[in-house]
């Protein structure tokens, strides 16, 4: 499981993290070095076990169809970066 | 007051032999003293702290009995409180200062305990060392050159040097276990839905316990009795009646069979960790116990399953820091994409942003087959084994850790260093396992050495029970880091 230098800047965007130019290359060895640990996984034969995505078999509680919040938007919006009329402010997206 | 346990030090409450706002007083003197020394916190409140204490004064004065008021706590900062600073360790979180308590925070508040700060921590709970924290390193009270582990190395590192009786953490891979064994103090992850993970920032969400660190495993019961329970905010927490987990710590142990999984025994760990563990399993063979070979064949595959899974859910977890509600936000961006990316590469550290690229990757389109899937179902197969496992036996018992605590700077070059440090803990956090450490001697150079318990599922106060009864017949856990006087 090679990465390329190309490899790097598409999960990066992914991930939407900012990844240097100038830093691709050690970032790109200490990815691989890690992925190589990873690779043990794969000479495994797992044909025919069930993934296990939890811990426990936990079936998803449900609850009742009822409005149990209260509106605490000027609370939460006290730590925000850039707030107006109750509304979140981040740069222009529609031209 | 340095080396009381919580249950001594709640008689003398009771008693009125001392005051909370004395006992709050004299832990902050010390945490104020010791904080350029161990770096073990990141956030203290001198008011807030003294606000509780005069709050469970009251409480003692109007004859509440319940066993922690007054009782100091320090929270990981990875534990919302409502009006504190929580950070996660990092520059994202370094101004946001949370509107609502954590369900562990608020049990707490409720029983009576006084918050004295919050600690310091591998960033976003992703490290083995405490030492990716923006905050700084914390060092190990042992020997300050080394580390305490991590992620909960602060609040590893504050027990141990009596900052506070008691802590809480979190362990997604070993991350309160083997800091308890590199600090010298106790530790334990519950069943997984044990401990409610609502305000509790989220690392990988099919891994993330709280749980908490103090000098005795009696101790740990207390803590657990009021951490433990459901809690309809978190879709992951179990329902289950209430128990008191320090119900059994009196019981004797003789005849219990204890697994020793041969795959925990090759070559692997340092002589010194080898050779205490020696020790304590001598030790439980004199208290009646056991030893029965067991085997975990698919425990080599644990850490490589870890790192494909945990990055995965990180990945997701992490995709909220983004510079628009809260948190850190980049001073200068051309668009909202680079608004995103920039904050997020200059808000997380590099094993953050490493963990995130991974993982986008193993659930990327062409790969998440290969990897992510394969991963939860080579997940299964190590659950499996324990199960098997504990046909034979009544608990698993082995090292926490494969060294004593590491020099700073000793395992930073390479990332693969750092997570096969987690190599003994990991499997039981994949399965949803309890599993707890306590001290169990040191290794030539003094230092501490944990051994690790684990139990089946719910099966903490049979684990407390052990570790109890270990410590009624050593004093492992009672001795002191060096300078430290009663």
């Amino acid at each position: 499981m090679a990465l390329s230098p190309d490899d790097v800047a598409r999960i990066a965007h992914l991930a939407r993290i900012e990844v240097d130019p100038r830093d691709t290359e050690q970032t790109l060895a200490r990815l691989s070095g890690i992925f190589e640990l990873i690779e043990r996984m794969q000479a495994v034969n797992t044909e025919g076990v069930a993934p296990m995505a939890h811990a426990r078999d936990v079936i998803l509680r449900l609850r009742e169809d009822r409005v149990t919040e209260s509106d605490q938007r000027a609370a939460f919006q006290e730590i925000a970066p850039q707030v107006e009329a109750g509304l979140y402010l981040v740069p222009k997206v529609i031209e | 007051m340095l080396n009381l346990t919580i249950k001594q030090l709640r008689a003398e409450l009771a008693a009125k032999r001392v005051s909370s706002i004395e006992v709050a007083r004299y832990f902050l003197q010390r945490i104020g003293t010791l904080q350029p020394v161990y770096n073990a916190l990141i956030s203290i409140d001198e008011e807030k702290s003294l606000a509780q204490a005069r709050a469970a004064d009251r409480l003692i004065a109007a004859g509440s009995a319940s066993p922690l008021i007054g009782i100091p706590i320090l929270h990981k900062d990875i534990f919302c409180a409502k009006g504190w600073r929580t950070t996660c360790g990092s520059k994202m979180l370094a101004d946001f200062v949370a509107p609502y308590d954590a369900h562990v925070v608020e049990r707490f508040n409720v029983a009576g305990a006084v918050v004295l700060g919050k600690t310091n921590m591998d960033e976003f709970a992703m490290g083995s060392s405490n030492e990716t924290s923006f905050y700084g390193a914390v060092k190990n009270p042992w020997d300050v050159e080394r580390v305490p582990g991590g992620s909960s190395g602060g609040s590893a590192a504050a027990v141990a040097a009596r900052l506070a009786p008691a802590a809480t953490g979190t362990d997604t891979g070993g991350s309160i276990r083997q800091p308890a064994a590199l600090s010298g103090v106790c530790g334990l992850k519950p069943t997984y839905g044990v401990c409610s993970r609502y305000g509790m920032i989220a690392f990988a969400s099919s891994l993330d316990q709280a749980g908490p660190f103090a000098k005795t495993a009696e101790d740990l019961a207390l803590l657990l009795n009021t951490m433990a329970g459901f809690d309809a905010r978190d879709s992951t927490s179990l329902e289950r009646t209430p128990e008191d987990y320090a119900r059994n710590l009196g019981r004797p142990v003789n005849g219990l069979r204890i697994g020793l999984p041969k795959e925990f025994f090759t070559a692997g760990m340092d002589s010194g960790v080898a050779q205490a563990i020696e020790t304590a399993l001598a030790e439980f063979r004199k208290l009646g116990c056991e030893p029965v070979e067991v085997s975990l064949p698919n425990m080599k595959l644990a850490v490589p399953v870890y790192y494909v899974l945990a990055p995965a859910e990180a990945s997701s977890n992490l995709a909220r820091y983004d510079g628009v509600r809260y948190g850190y936000r980049a001073p200068e961006y051309a668009d909202l994409t680079d608004m995103y990316k920039k904050t997020r590469a200059q808000g997380f550290g590099a094993e953050v942003k490493r963990r995130i690229l991974i993982g986008t990757y193993v659930l990327s389109h062409g790969y998440y087959d290969a990897y992510y899937l394969q991963a939860q179902k080579l997940r299964h197969l190590i659950a499996d084994d324990f199960v098997a496992a504990f046909k034979q036996c009544d608990v698993i018992l082995g090292p926490t850790a494969p060294t004593t605590a590491f020099k700073l700077g000793e395992k930073s070059a390479d990332p693969v260093q750092m997570y096969l440090s987690d190599i003994y803990t990991i499997p039981a956090n994949l399965a949803g396992l309890p599993a707890m450490s306590i001290p169990c001697g040191f290794d030539d150079k003094g230092l501490p050495v944990g051994l690790q318990i684990i139990g089946d599922y719910f099966a903490e106060a049979r684990m407390l029970n052990i570790a109890h009864q270990y410590q009624q017949a050593t004093d492992w856990h009672a001795r002191l880091p060096p300078g430290m006087k009663e």
